[in-house]
């Protein structure tokens, strides 16, 4: 069970990383909204972790099926918004590499 | 096997460090290809450590939802076009929101305090919703459903109570009192399933044009669920917890971008069902005129000044390499070729900027729309590619359902050209003012072929 000392740390660190996502992205120009949504739809994928260890800690049939299901989406999230990112922002790469573009 | 959980917290720590970094790198156009590459590789260690989880069974079991759920990710990611890719991060972030919901739901079938129950309910409450509604999003955007809103008398006060009757049933869920009608083990099923359905109910009457603010928005609730998630376990999850949260936090600075860029409230996006109801006697006056392609080709060439201003038909007829081709031709006739991208052109902000980039059009030749808005009274030439609602003058005529957004304002070009399939309207489904202004000129058909016309009849001028 989780100790109340370690929730109130687990809070303390929510606030801090609340303020890194805002700090993150508040200067982002518009043209970097897609990308970066998909970016950070990869990110969440870090869901796969927490669907493993319900699955791995599983004990009834129910749990197992469930576990599953949670592992299957989790994984589908992880390689989806990877593959979709990376397919966006090859884009920026090749106009980027152009010649005659000077730095 | 060697216990080797003392690994785990290390690389989530390093996981977490890597994810900030790529984040920081994807918001900056010269570093932003290799930020993900620094997230994937973040997410492969932290899932390969995940294994060395103390008193972990079902190994295979894992492995194989992995090869599966990964799998599927992966070829559809790989296979879908570009046009695509906003229904795609619907559809992956549903998947993320559902499996958040699923773990809520083993969690809270497990051991669970009334501390870690209720942060599993509200982690579920909001996976559930994210699931649902990025389905709806999805199918919405790839055209397996309708996309205008879909509304009924006393809609908000159903989707209230089903939002009200699952919350509750969530509070049984935690507390289980004695005095509830019905076996305790109904309640969590009926929680998850009325929250799928509020997911759905609250999705519906959002129409097509206000999609992308949607999916951003609920990608913000998946980062939250996660985080959420994170808390429930029995050892909290660091790097659900961290990661979720930044998600959260910087998904909901992005939606709310998205919609200022649209000059809409949240509130209104999502209550609003825009474009449902069809305008009262549209005040336009004027007449649509066609024109040919050969005629668009000898303004163009005889211009000082053209500025395209491409929109989702361009993206649909996949026209962006052609208009590259054009634009160079100009250009090397000595005309100056602009494109103004409005921050919502196409399905998603960014779109028209991707689909461009990848055609080899240089970042210097696009103009947002407060840079080029000035200058369009000085332009020969505008070229309105498969865009719509971004240039319906329209927004500038109160009691217009499209009043107050920014547009592009066109009109005030010497010449506007519309290319255009047919005479439909736009996503918001709304007539365009624009089309009956004397200085505007239809010119029809799918935008590939037309702009390959354009471009041949330019070679021969």
């Amino acid at each position: 069970m989780i100790e109340i000392t370690a929730f109130w740390t687990a809070i303390y660190i929510a606030m801090l990383a609340a303020f890194t996502g805002y700090v993150v992205i508040s200067r982002v120009p518009a043209i970097l909204h897609t990308p970066l949504m998909s970016g950070s739809n990869f990110i969440h994928g870090i869901v796969l972790v927490g669907a493993m260890v319900a699955l791995g800690l599983a004990t009834t049939a129910t749990e197992q099926v469930i576990g599953f299901i949670a592992v299957v989406l989790g994984a589908a999230n992880v390689t989806g918004g990877y593959v979709v990112t990376e397919r966006i922002l090859q884009m920026f790469d090749r106009s980027g590499k152009k010649p005659g573009k000077g730095a | 096997m060697v216990d080797l959980s003392f690994v785990i917290e290390p690389v989530y720590i390093v996981t977490i460090f890597f994810f900030i970094i790529g984040l920081q790198r994807m918001s900056h156009p010269l570093t932003a290809r290799s930020g993900i590459v620094w997230a994937g590789a973040a997410m492969l260690i932290a899932t390969l450590v995940t294994f060395f989880t103390p008193n972990l069974t079902n190994i295979a079991l894992i492995a194989i939802a992995i090869v599966i759920g990964g799998g599927f990710g992966y070829i559809a990611a790989k296979r879908v076009g570009m046009t695509n890719m906003p229904q795609m991060v619907a559809l992956y972030n549903g998947m993320g929101g559902g499996a958040a919901a699923a773990i809520s739901a083993v969690v809270l079938l497990g051991p669970a305090t009334a501390i870690t129950g209720s942060l599993a309910v509200v982690g579920g409450l909001i996976g559930a919703v994210s699931f649902s509604g990025s389905l709806i999003a999805f199918l919405k955007l790839q055209g397996w459903m309708p996309s205008r809103p879909v509304t009924f008398a006393g809609q908000q006060i159903a989707n209230m109570t089903v939002l009200v009757l699952a919350i509750v049933s969530g509070v049984f869920v935690i507390l289980q009192p004695s005095w509830i009608p019905l076996s305790v083990s109904i309640y969590l099923p009926l929680f998850f399933i009325l929250a799928l359905g509020f997911g759905l109910l609250m999705t519906l009457p959002i129409g097509g044009a206000d999609m992308p603010v949607v999916i951003s928005m609920y990608n913000a609730f998946t980062g939250l669920a996660v985080a959420l998630d994170g808390f429930s376990f029995a050892t909290p999850n660091y790097a659900m917890i961290i990661a979720g949260v930044i998600v959260g936090a910087a998904g909901s600075l992005l939606t709310l971008r998205m919609a200022n860029a649209m000059n809409r409230s949240l509130t209104n996006v999502l209550f609003g069902a825009f474009g449902a109801t069809e305008e009262q006697a549209a005040q336009v006056s004027g007449s649509v005129k066609a024109i040919e392609a050969d005629d668009v080709a000898v303004m163009l060439a005889y211009a000082d000044r053209v500025i395209i201003v491409p929109g989702y038909g361009m993206a649909v007829a996949q026209a962006q390499q052609k208009v590259k081709e054009l634009t160079d031709l100009l250009m090397s006739r000595g005309v100056q070729v602009k494109f103004a991208i409005h921050p919502v052109a196409g399905r998603m902000p960014g779109h028209m900027n991707v689909l461009l980039a990848e055609a080899g059009v240089a970042y210097d030749h696009l103009f947002d729309r407060d840079e080029v808005n000035p200058e369009f009274p000085s332009t020969d030439v505008v070229l309105v590619i498969g865009a719509n609602d971004v240039v319906n003058p329209a927004a500038h005529r109160q009691g217009s359902p499209l009043f107050g957004m920014p547009i592009l304002d066109v009109e005030q070009a010497r010449n506007v050209i519309v290319l255009k399939r047919g005479q439909g309207k736009g996503f918001a489904g709304i007539e365009n003012d624009l089309f009956y202004r004397d200085n505007t000129k239809m010119l029809y058909g799918d935008a590939q072929e037309t702009v390959g016309k354009l471009v041949q009849a330019l070679k021969k001028l």
